[in-house]
C-alpha cells in the first residue's frame, strides 16, 4: 500500500492548494530564515496516511496544505483518495479477527501504551493543538492531558464492558441463556473537526477498546494531531490495520465509507452537512450509525456512550441437562 | 409386521371460541373508529381461502389521528408512577391468558400456523412477554441505562405476519413498560389478533391513546414510519423494507430498531447428539412453515456424518403431518398467503435449475388453501440462491463442511446475521463455534428458543437493536 | 404423509461388540455412541405426548394397548389365588364384552409361574416371569441362572431379567454383558426381556448404552424398569430405547422389542406411549410381539375407556373386576 505513482510528487493538486509559509514551525522544526544568515533551510514535512500499520502517501499522489488557526502554513498533509479509503477498509477488515480475538486485558494494555506514548510526545501535541485551535498553551495542555486520560479511561473498559453490558438471562426453560457484547466490525469514523485531538481520541478509543477496527477520516482543517497520533499508535504495539487514519477532503472520502458494504458502522461525529446523505447511504447495508450532535462537550465523562453503539449483543443458549 | 396402522383421527380445535366481527376499524384514542380512508381489505384463512373479516386500511388521516392520540396520552402515561403502569400491563397479561385459547384459534385462522404452535408457543410467550415487562415498569432505574431513564415518546411500530400477536407483544410490552405510547400497524394479511388486542386494551381500561392500532397495508406502514410526530420506529420484517425505513429516517431525530431477515446456519458436528440434532434441524426450519426470520434454513453438516444424518433427517421429515392448521396433530400448516407461496415456489425452483437436488416426502394437500411441502435441497453450494436468500418457507438447504473452521466460515458467509445453531456434545467446541458465529442468537444443542428475558436481534444486515430482556428496554429509553 | 424408509447410512454398528469383546472394547464402543441431550429428549417426548388421539383412533389405540399389556403382580404377598384370579382376567379382561382382546401376558415371580401356566393353558396369553434375583439383581450369577431355570422349567414363555446396575455404573460392562448372555442361554426358547432399570442409570446416555449392550448380548426386548424404583417408566427413557431399536433395525434388519413398565396407569398414559412407538420406531413396533406395557391398574382404565367409547357414557369402576 506504499505510495506509487506520485511518490515524489510535491505538487499540490487540489485547486485551493498553495503553500503559505511562516517563520517558525511550532512542531519544533526550525523555520526558514534567509540564506546567508548562517541559518539552514528547514526540512518541510509532507505527512502521509496511516494504513495497515504503514505510512504510505496517497495513491493519488496528492497532498494539501495545512494552516494554523491564524492561517500560517504548518505542513502538507496527504489528500487521500477513494482508493485509499478502500485500502483502509481492507486493512481494517484484515485486522478485525486478530484484534477482536485478543483478550480484553491485552487490548487494554495496548491502549494504555498509547497513552504512555502520547505522554512522551506531549510537547508536540500541545504545539499542534495550539496551532490548530488557536488556544493558549495552558488550554492546549489541558486538552492534551484529557486526550491522554481518555486512552487510559478506555483502556480500562477493554476488559470490563462484557461483564457490565452482558449477563445471564433468566429464561423459562432448562437453559443457560447468556448475552454478551461483541464488536460490530469495521467502523468508519468521521472525526470531529473542532477538537482535532481530544475529539479524535474520544471517537477512536472507545471503538477499538472493544475490538472493532477503524477507518478514521481526520479533521480536514486540522489533521496534524491525527498524523502525530498515527505515529504514536504505530509505536504502541497496536497491530497494523486496527486504526487507519486518512487525511484529506472530507467530502471526497467520507461518503465512500458510507457506501462501502464492508464497513459495519459509522460514527458521524464530524460529518456535518454530509451526515444525512451518509446515513441514507449507510441504510443500503444497514450500518449502525451514530448521528452527529450539535455541540458535543468532548471534555465530559463519556461513559459508555460511544462504546455501546459499536457493539452487537450475542445471545447464546444451551440446554442444562444431566 | 405391524398388526395395524395407527392413523390419527382429525382432532379439530373448535372455531366456536372465536367470535369474529364482520369488519374491524382502526383503534384510536381508546375506541374503534371507522377509517377516514373508507377503505377495507378482506383477510382470508390461508388454509381454505375463505374470507374471515373486512379490516380497515388506515390512511394518512387515520395515522395522523392515531399519532395525535398517542402524543396526548404520552404526557399522562409517561408521568404515571411505574408501578401503576406495570399494573395495567399485568392486567393485559392476565386477560391474554384468559383469552388465550380464543386468540390461538384466531391466530391459526388468520395466519395458517398449526394450532398446536399458536396454543403452545405463541400465546404462552405473548402473555409471558407482558408479564415480564410489567415488572420492569417500576424498576427502570435499575436497568443499567442510567439513573433516570426517560421514555422516548410516541413509538411507531410495524410488525410482520409470521407471529402476529407475538410480534405485537414484543413491540407493545416494552414500549408501554418504559412509558412510551404506541401506534402499531399489524400486517396486512394477519390483522385480526391485533384487533382483538385492541379490545383487550379496552377491557384492561388502558387510558385512551396509549395503544393505537392502525391496520392496513404498505402505505399505512410508510405513513406510520415517516410521521413527524413519531419519535421511535420499531420494525420487524424484510431486510428490503428495513433498508428503506433506515434511509427514510436518515438525518432526522427518530430512533430506529430493525429486526429483519436471516439465513441461519445450523451446524451439526460429527459428535452431535444425533437424534436431538435431527429434531432441532427439523423444528429449526419447518416450524411455522419456515415463516421464521431466525429459521435454520441452512444445514451445515459435517461431511463425515452426512450419510448417517440425512437419512434420519428425511425419515423424521416424513413423519411431519401437513394439513388443517386447526387439527391439533398438524405439524405443518398453510403458507400465509398466495403471494408468499409464489415467492417460495420461485426460489425453490431456482434451487432445481441451479443444480441442487430437491426432496420432499409424499404429501397430500387439502383442496384449497396455500400449501408447500417440507423440502430438502442437497447438493447445494454456497453460490446457489437457495443458500443465500431468505426463502421464508419450509425449505432447507443442505451443505457439508469438513472442519470447524470451514463450518464457521460458511455459516458467516452471508450478509445476514440473525441466528445460528451448533450441535456438538463437546463443550469446548460449542463455545469456540458460538464465539465465532456472527449472529445475534446462537442456539447450541437447541434451536428456535425464544423468551421474554432473552434479547433477540441481528448482526449485519439482519438489523439492529435488541428486543427482550434488559437490553430490549434500551430502544425505548432516552 | 407416510413414513419414508431410511435409506443407506450406517448406524454405529460396524464395531458392534461380539461375545469375545473385552471390557475395554465394550467401553470404547458404548462411549462411542452418539450422546443424548436430556433436555432435547424431554422436549421431544413432551411434544409427542401432546398428540390428540380421538374417536376411532382412540378405539384402535385402546385395543392395541390391551393386547400389549403384561398384566403384572410382583408382590411379596402374591399367592396362587391372586395369580389365578389375575390370569383369568388376563384371558378375558371384560367378561361383559367378549370383543375385548386378551392381554399379551401375565408377569409373575418364578415360584408363581406354574400357577399362571395352569390358569392360562390354551388362552394364548403368555407367562412372563421376572428372574435373576428381581428386583435388585444383587445375587451370584449361579443364583440368577437357577432362578431363571426354575421359571423356564415352570413353563414361562418370557423371562424378564434385571441387569447388574452396580456393575454397569461401575464401568464393568463385560460383567453386564456376560450375565445377559448367560441368562439368554438359560432362558432357552423363552423370550428374554432385559430390564435396564433406567431410574437407577442416572442419565439418558446410560440408558442408550445399556440398551445397546443388552441388544448385543441377546435381548429380545429391552424393558425400562422393575416398577420397584422411582422413577419407573418415563417417556424420555422409552424414547431413547425406541431410537436404539429403530437404529438397530436400520443396520441389521432385526427388530428388538421395547417394554416400558411401572407407573403407566391411565389410558392417556398408554396412548402417549403408543404415539411414541408409532412416530419413533414406526408402525412395525405397533404389535405385542415388539411392544409391551408392564402394568396392573392400567388395564381397568383401558377397559373403562373402551366401554365408554362403545356406549358413549362413563362407566363406574364397579363394573370392572379388581383382579
Amino acid at each position: 500500500m506504499a505510495g506509487k505513482a506520485g511518490d515524489t510528487d510535491w505538487r499540490h493538486t487540489l485547486a485551493e492548494a498553495g503553500p503559505r509559509e511562516r517563520p517558525e514551525g511550532h512542531d519544533g522544526t526550525p523555520g526558514e530564515h534567509a540564506v546567508g544568515d548562517g541559518a539552514r533551510i528547514a526540512v518541510r514535512r509532507t505527512h502521509k496516511l496511516y494504513l495497515g500499520g504503514a505510512f504510505p502517501r496517497s495513491e493519488s499522489g496528492r497532498s494539501y496544505p495545512v494552516t494554523s488557526a491564524e492561517g500560517h502554513h504548518l505542513a502538507n498533509a496527504a489528500a487521500a483518495s477513494r482508493k485509499d479509503a478502500r485500502d483502509a477498509v481492507v486493512a481494517a477488515r484484515a485486522a478485525f479477527d486478530g484484534w477482536s480475538g485478543r483478550t480484553g486485558h491485552n487490548r487494554g494494555q495496548i491502549l494504555y501504551r498509547a497513552a504512555e506514548m502520547m505522554e512522551g510526545r506531549r510537547a508536540q501535541f500541545v504545539s499542534e493543538v495550539v496551532d490548530a485551535d488557536g488556544v493558549s498553551g495552558e488550554r492546549a495542555e489541558t486538552l492534551v492531558s484529557a486526550a491522554i486520560d481518555r486512552w487510559v479511561y478506555h483502556a480500562g473498559w477493554a476488559d470490563k464492558f462484557t461483564q457490565v453490558i452482558g449477563g445471564t438471562n433468566q429464561v423459562l426453560g432448562s437453559y443457560l441463556s447468556l448475552s454478551s457484547p461483541e464488536p460490530t466490525g469495521v467502523v468508519g469514523i468521521v472525526a470531529p473537526p473542532k477538537a482535532p485531538l481530544l475529539g479524535l481520541v474520544s471517537v477512536v478509543a472507545p471503538v477499538i477498546a472493544t475490538g472493532n477496527t477503524a477507518v478514521v477520516v481526520a479533521s480536514e482543517r486540522a489533521p496534524l494531531p491525527a498524523v502525530t497520533l498515527a505515529e504514536v499508535l504505530a509505536t504502541s504495539d497496536l497491530p497494523g490495520g486496527v486504526v487507519n487514519i486518512l487525511t484529506g477532503r472530507l467530502g471526497e472520502i467520507a461518503p465512500h465509507l458510507a457506501t462501502h458494504a464492508d464497513v459495519n458502522a459509522l460514527d458521524l461525529a464530524g460529518a456535518g452537512d454530509l451526515a444525512t446523505g451518509m446515513e441514507e447511504d449507510a441504510a443500503a447495508t444497514l450500518k449502525r450509525v451514530v448521528r452527529p450532535e450539535a455541540d458535543t462537550d468532548w471534555t465530559a465523562d463519556p461513559g459508555l456512550s460511544r462504546i455501546t453503539p459499536f457493539l452487537e449483543l450475542k445471545t447464546v443458549w444451551h440446554p442444562i441437562g444431566g | 409386521m405391524p398388526d395395524q396402522t395407527f392413523e390419527y383421527a382429525p382432532a379439530l380445535e373448535s372455531r366456536s371460541v372465536v367470535s369474529l366481527s364482520p369488519s374491524y376499524s382502526p383503534h384510536i384514542d381508546g375506541e374503534s373508529r371507522p377509517p377516514a380512508s373508507g377503505e377495507y381489505l378482506t383477510t382470508v384463512n390461508p388454509a381454505d381461502e375463505e374470507p374471515l373479516a373486512e379490516v380497515a386500511v388506515s390512511g394518512e388521516a387515520d395515522v395522523d389521528l392515531a399519532v395525535a392520540a398517542a402524543r396526548r396520552a404520552f404526557d399522562t402515561w409517561s408521568a404515571m408512577p411505574g408501578a401503576e403502569r406495570g399494573k395495567y400491563l399485568f392486567r393485559v397479561a392476565r386477560i391474554l391468558q384468559e383469552r388465550s385459547r380464543e386468540l390461538a384459534v384466531l391466530e391459526t385462522l388468520d395466519n395458517g400456523k398449526p394450532v398446536k404452535e399458536s396454543r403452545d408457543i405463541d400465546l404462552p410467550l405473548v402473555a409471558a412477554h407482558f408479564f415480564y415487562h410489567a415488572g420492569w415498569a417500576d424498576k427502570l432505574a435499575h436497568a443499567g441505562l442510567g439513573p433516570e431513564p426517560r421514555p422516548v415518546g410516541v413509538a411507531g411500530q410495524v410488525i410482520p405476519w409470521n407471529f402476529p400477536l407475538l410480534m405485537l407483544a414484543w413491540k407493545v410490552a416494552p414500549a408501554l413498560a418504559t412509558g412510551n405510547t404506541v401506534v402499531l400497524k399489524p400486517a396486512e394479511t394477519t390483522p385480526l389478533t391485533a384487533m382483538v388486542f385492541a379490545e383487550i386494551c379496552q377491557e384492561a381500561q388502558l387510558p385512551p391513546g396509549v395503544v393505537n392500532i392502525v391496520p392496513g397495508a404498505e402505505a399505512t406502514g410508510r405513513a406510520v414510519v415517516s410521521h413527524p410526530g413519531v419519535d421511535k420506529v420499531a420494525f420487524t420484517g424484510s431486510t428490503e423494507v428495513g433498508r428503506r425505513i433506515a434511509a427514510t429516517l436518515a438525518g432526522g431525530h427518530k430512533r430506529l430498531t430493525l429486526e429483519l431477515g436471516g439465513k441461519g446456519a445450523n451446524i451439526v458436528y460429527d459428535d452431535a447428539a444425533i437424534d436431538q440434532a435431527v429434531e432441532g434441524v427439523v423444528t429449526g426450519v419447518f416450524r411455522n412453515q419456515g415463516h421464521v426470520c431466525c429459521a435454520g434454513s441452512r444445514l451445515l453438516v459435517q461431511e463425515s456424518v452426512a450419510d448417517e444424518f440425512l437419512p434420519r433427517l428425511r425419515e423424521r421429515i416424513g413423519q411431519l403431518r401437513l394439513g388443517d392448521p386447526l387439527d391439533k396433530n398438524t405439524d405443518i400448516g398453510a403458507i400465509n398467503s398466495g403471494e408468499q407461496l409464489g415467492r417460495i415456489r420461485d426460489l425453490a425452483a431456482t434451487g432445481t435449475t441451479e443444480g441442487a437436488e430437491a426432496w420432499s416426502p409424499p404429501c397430500e394437500f387439502p383442496e384449497r388453501g396455500y400449501w408447500f411441502p417440507p423440502t430438502v435441497f442437497t447438493g447445494v453450494s454456497q453460490a446457489h440462491r437457495i443458500a443465500r436468500e431468505e426463502i421464508f418457507g419450509p425449505v432447507l438447504s443442505v451443505l457439508t463442511f469438513r472442519t470447524p473452521d470451514e463450518a464457521v466460515a460458511k455459516a458467516n458467509n452471508t450478509p445476514y446475521g440473525l441466528s445460528a445453531g451448533v450441535w456438538s456434545e463437546k463443550g469446548s467446541r460449542v463455545l469456540w463455534t458460538a464465539e465465532r458465529l456472527r449472529a445475534g442468537v446462537v442456539w447450541s444443542n437447541t434451536f428456535n428458543k425464544l423468551d421474554p428475558a432473552s434479547p433477540f436481534g441481528g448482526y449485519k444486515e439482519s438489523g439492529y437493536g435488541r428486543e427482550g430482556g434488559r437490553h430490549g428496554l434500551e430502544a425505548y429509553l432516552g | 404423509m407416510t413414513t419414508v424408509p431410511m435409506e443407506g447410512g450406517t448406524v454405529h454398528d460396524s464395531a458392534a461388540p461380539g461375545p469375545e469383546a473385552s471390557n475395554a472394547a465394550l467401553r470404547a464402543y458404548l462411549r462411542g455412541l452418539p450422546g443424548v441431550d436430556e433436555v432435547g429428549a424431554r422436549e421431544r417426548a413432551s411434544e409427542l405426548a401432546a398428540r390428540s388421539i380421538k374417536a376411532e383412533a382412540k378405539g384402535t389405540a385402546i385395543d392395541l394397548a390391551i393386547r400389549m399389556v403384561d398384566l403384572t403382580t410382583l408382590e411379596g404377598a402374591d399367592s396362587p389365588g391372586k395369580v389365578r384370579a389375575m390370569s383369568v382376567k388376563a384371558a378375558r379382561p371384560d367378561p361383559a364384552d367378549p370383543s375385548t382382546p386378551p392381554v399379551a401376558a401375565v408377569c409373575v415371580y418364578p415360584d408363581m409361574v406354574s400357577v399362571a401356566v395352569d390358569a392360562l393353558r390354551g388362552s394364548g396369553v403368555g407367562v412372563a416371569s421376572v428372574a435373576t434375583a428381581f428386583p435388585s439383581g444383587r445375587a451370584p450369577l449361579e443364583a440368577k441362572l437357577a432362578d431363571t431355570g426354575h421359571a423356564v422349567a415352570g413353563g414361562a414363555t418370557e423371562i424378564d431379567m434385571v441387569i447388574d446396575r452396580g456393575a454397569f455404573l461401575g464401568g464393568d460392562y463385560r460383567k453386564v454383558y456376560e450375565e445377559i448372555a448367560a441368562v439368554r442361554e438359560a432362558s432357552g426358547a423363552a423370550h428374554l426381556k432385559v430390564i435396564l432399570e433406567t431410574g437407577e442409570l442416572g442419565t439418558l446416555d446410560n440408558v442408550r448404552r445399556a440398551c445397546w449392550l443388552a441388544i448385543h448380548a441377546g435381548a429380545d426386548f429391552v424393558k425400562t424398569s422393575t416398577g420397584k424404583v422411582a422413577p419407573a417408566a418415563t417417556l424420555p427413557a422409552t424414547l431413547v430405547m425406541l431410537q436404539a431399536v429403530r437404529d438397530h433395525h436400520a443396520t441389521t434388519g432385526a427388530r428388538v422389542g421395547v417394554k416400558p413398565a411401572g407407573g403407566i396407569r391411565t389410558t392417556k398414559d398408554a396412548i402417549r406411549y403408543l404415539v411414541m412407538v408409532n412416530e419413533v420406531a414406526g408402525t412395525a413396533w405397533l404389535a405385542p410381539a415388539l411392544f409391551r406395557i408392564g402394568a396392573s391398574s392400567l388395564l381397568n382404565d383401558l377397559l373403562m375407556q373402551r366401554a365408554r367409547l362403545a356406549s358413549g357414557t362413563y362407566p363406574s369402576p364397579d363394573h370392572f373386576t379388581t383382579d
